[in-house]
């Protein structure tokens, strides 16, 4: 790890609740970090703060509801800090490698365009998460948003992406978003829970590790129905189409089925994690069969199996804003630990401690809100599933009868799907699931799409990847 | 100034913020100071661009910089995400919405 004299070098990527406790801990320990951030201001998508003209009309209390109180000590912590941080902001890190005599090299775009690179002896990687799509006929029109999304406008732009939006899919964002777009003057046109009551029940006992959390999901799905929302549980959003007056949102359930007219829609199952840096790193990943999804390993500490580098918060799987401070904050005491720089095992502990019961709860609500893997196999053929490409369901499953794809990386370039400038973000799943039902593989055999650097599009990008393969 | 999308909803009508004057393809059109493109877009135009496979309208989706689907230019040539980009005075937008199906 570099020269034992000098002070190590601490990079973090990633300016949410995660990498702010991350950074604030290492700041105190006297290691300055460098906090790479890509948005303009520290929260992340939870805590996210809007551009300054938009802060005097939308107070804490009002954008962060019952998690304002933690919003705010967040932030006043990380500025108490602040000068003991070099923090980089809109700044992206759209590559990572490991160096040949350890550590490891960053690629960043910096906020005016400028690129750059940065050596550090270790690294804290919390690039959080985004929404997960289960995808249907019309989900790409104009006024169909992702659940944060919906969310996003509200909290970022104080909008409404409609007044009587539609609120489809599962999770506890669904009920929050509908809600919040209640309080904010909107009247949602109805939310479309795809999880049953029977699945909600059967995870109460794992729920009740945050029995506060908990009570308050149940509190907004029943604040909506006094407003007369029509809340509509164990429903699928089938197909959304516009009409001369808005949107429509056609759904079934095992026993009934119906439309609801809107002026927009809102749809997303959970969220995924956002993992590309750690997977050009070369982290190990597995199949996770509880979320359905691939994790990058760690160890309880935040630990992944490249040396030197860790994981915090939803990058390392979903367990929302809460439990990320936790897991930055143990990341970083990690850290220190390997570094024999400082130790606190007690601390670790406790940290470890409030992580397993985040951990329950969060097992808690993949039993309540199940992602609905077996959708995707009866996906209609016209479906498009991979929005940047515009690959349909149907030519998906060409290609795969074709050329029975061995996994998904095939399948990619078989079809295109993937190929895009989202780099099979919302896609990759899609495929991975139409592949697996398709030719009866399991997850685990077909994989998740590579990711490739840059993570996200970098105008001019071609030079670039260039020169910095060359450095 | 019409607004084509009756489905955005700004919550503080009436707020103080200053207006920000700036051109969707050549038309003056007006923001307010905090606004991402991709507000101003949908505000004046509800839609951002033409996908290039297929030419089906896009107007966002995530908004958080993940599903790049709002990727716009500017006439002095520069690529920005619409969503992640606050809007300027002056800023030119150019889009392909007027170029059909």
């Amino acid at each position: 790890m570099g020269n034992e004299t000098e002070t190590p070098r601490i990079a973090i990527v990633g300016g949410g609740p995660a990498g702010m406790r991350a950074a604030g801990l290492l700041a105190a320990a006297g290691l300055r970090p460098v906090l790479f951030n890509e948005a303009p201001e520290p929260g992340g998508q939870i805590y996210r703060r809007p551009p300054p003209p938009l802060r005097t009309v939308l107070s804490p209390a009002r954008l962060y509801g019952p998690d304002a109180v933690r919003a705010m000590a967040l932030h006043s912590d990380f500025e108490a800090v602040a000068d003991r941080i070099d923090h980089r902001s809109g700044t992206l890190v759209w590559n990572i490698m490991k160096q040949e005599h350890g550590g490891f090299r960053l690629l960043h775009q910096d906020a005016d365009g400028g690129q750059g690179a940065h050596n550090c002896d270790a690294v804290i990687l919390a690039t959080g998460a985004m929404d997960r799509i289960l995808p249907m006929p019309g989900w790409t029109l104009p006024g169909v948003w992702s659940m944060g999304g919906a969310q996003v406008m509200l909290k970022g732009q104080a909008s409404l992406v409609g007044r009587r939006p539609v609120f489809a899919g599962s999770g506890p964002l669904l009920y929050l978003v509908a809600w919040q777009y209640a309080k904010e003057g909107g009247r949602p046109a109805a939310v479309i829970d795809a999880s049953t009551f029977a699945a909600k029940l059967r995870a109460a006992p794992m729920l009740a590790a945050r029995p506060a959390v908990a009570l308050r999901g149940l509190a907004m799905a029943a604040a909506l129905r006094l407003r007369g929302i029509p809340v509509i549980e164990g429903a699928h959003a089938d197909r959304i189409e516009a009409t001369d007056t808005g949107m429509r949102v056609h759904w079934s359930s095992s026993t009934s089925s119906g439309q609801i007219d809107g002026d927009a829609v809102a749809i997303g199952h959970g969220l995924k994690s956002e993992q590309q840096l750690a997977e050009l790193l070369g982290c190990r990943s597995r199949h996770n069969a509880e979320s359905g999804q691939w994790l990058i390993e760690t160890d309880p500490e935040g630990r992944t199996s490249v040396a030197g580098a860790y994981l915090a918060g939803d990058m390392a799987g979903i367990r929302g804003g809460h439990a990320a401070e936790f897991a930055g904050e143990l990341a970083a005491w990690a850290l220190l630990a390997d570094l024999k720089h400082r130790d606190n095992a007690s601390r670790r502990a406790v940290l470890r401690r409030k992580l397993s019961r985040q951990d329950r709860f969060r097992r808690g609500l993949e039993q309540a809100f199940p992602f609905p893997q077996h959708r995707i196999a009866s996906l209609p053929d016209e479906t498009i599933v991979c929005r940047c490409e515009g690959i349909s369901a149907s030519a998906l499953r060409r290609a795969i009868t074709d050329w029975q794809p061995a996994d998904v990386n095939r399948l990619k370039a078989m079809s295109r799907c993937g190929m895009g400038r989202c780099q099979g973000r919302l896609c990759g799943q899609i495929a991975a699931g139409l592949l697996t039902a398709q030719l009866g593989r399991t997850p685990g055999d077909v994989g998740h799409l590579r990711a490739q650097a840059p993570i996200k599009p970098i105008p001019g990008s071609q030079l670039i990847v260039e020169k910095g393969a060359v450095e | 100034m019409q607004n084509p999308c009756v489905t955005f909803h700004r919550i503080n009508a009436g707020s103080d913020r200053a207006l920000i004057a700036l051109s969707i393809d050549g038309r003056a059109v007006t923001g307010l100071d905090g606004d991402t493109l991709l507000s101003v877009l949908i505000m004046h135009r509800g839609a951002l661009r033409r996908a290039e496979a297929g030419g089906d309208l896009r107007a966002g989706f995530c908004g958080m910089g993940a599903c790049q689907d709002c990727w716009i230019t500017l006439a002095d040539g520069r690529r920005v995400r619409a969503c992640s980009t606050l809007a300027e005075a002056g800023m030119a937008i150019v889009t392909n919405l007027d170029h059909g199906q």
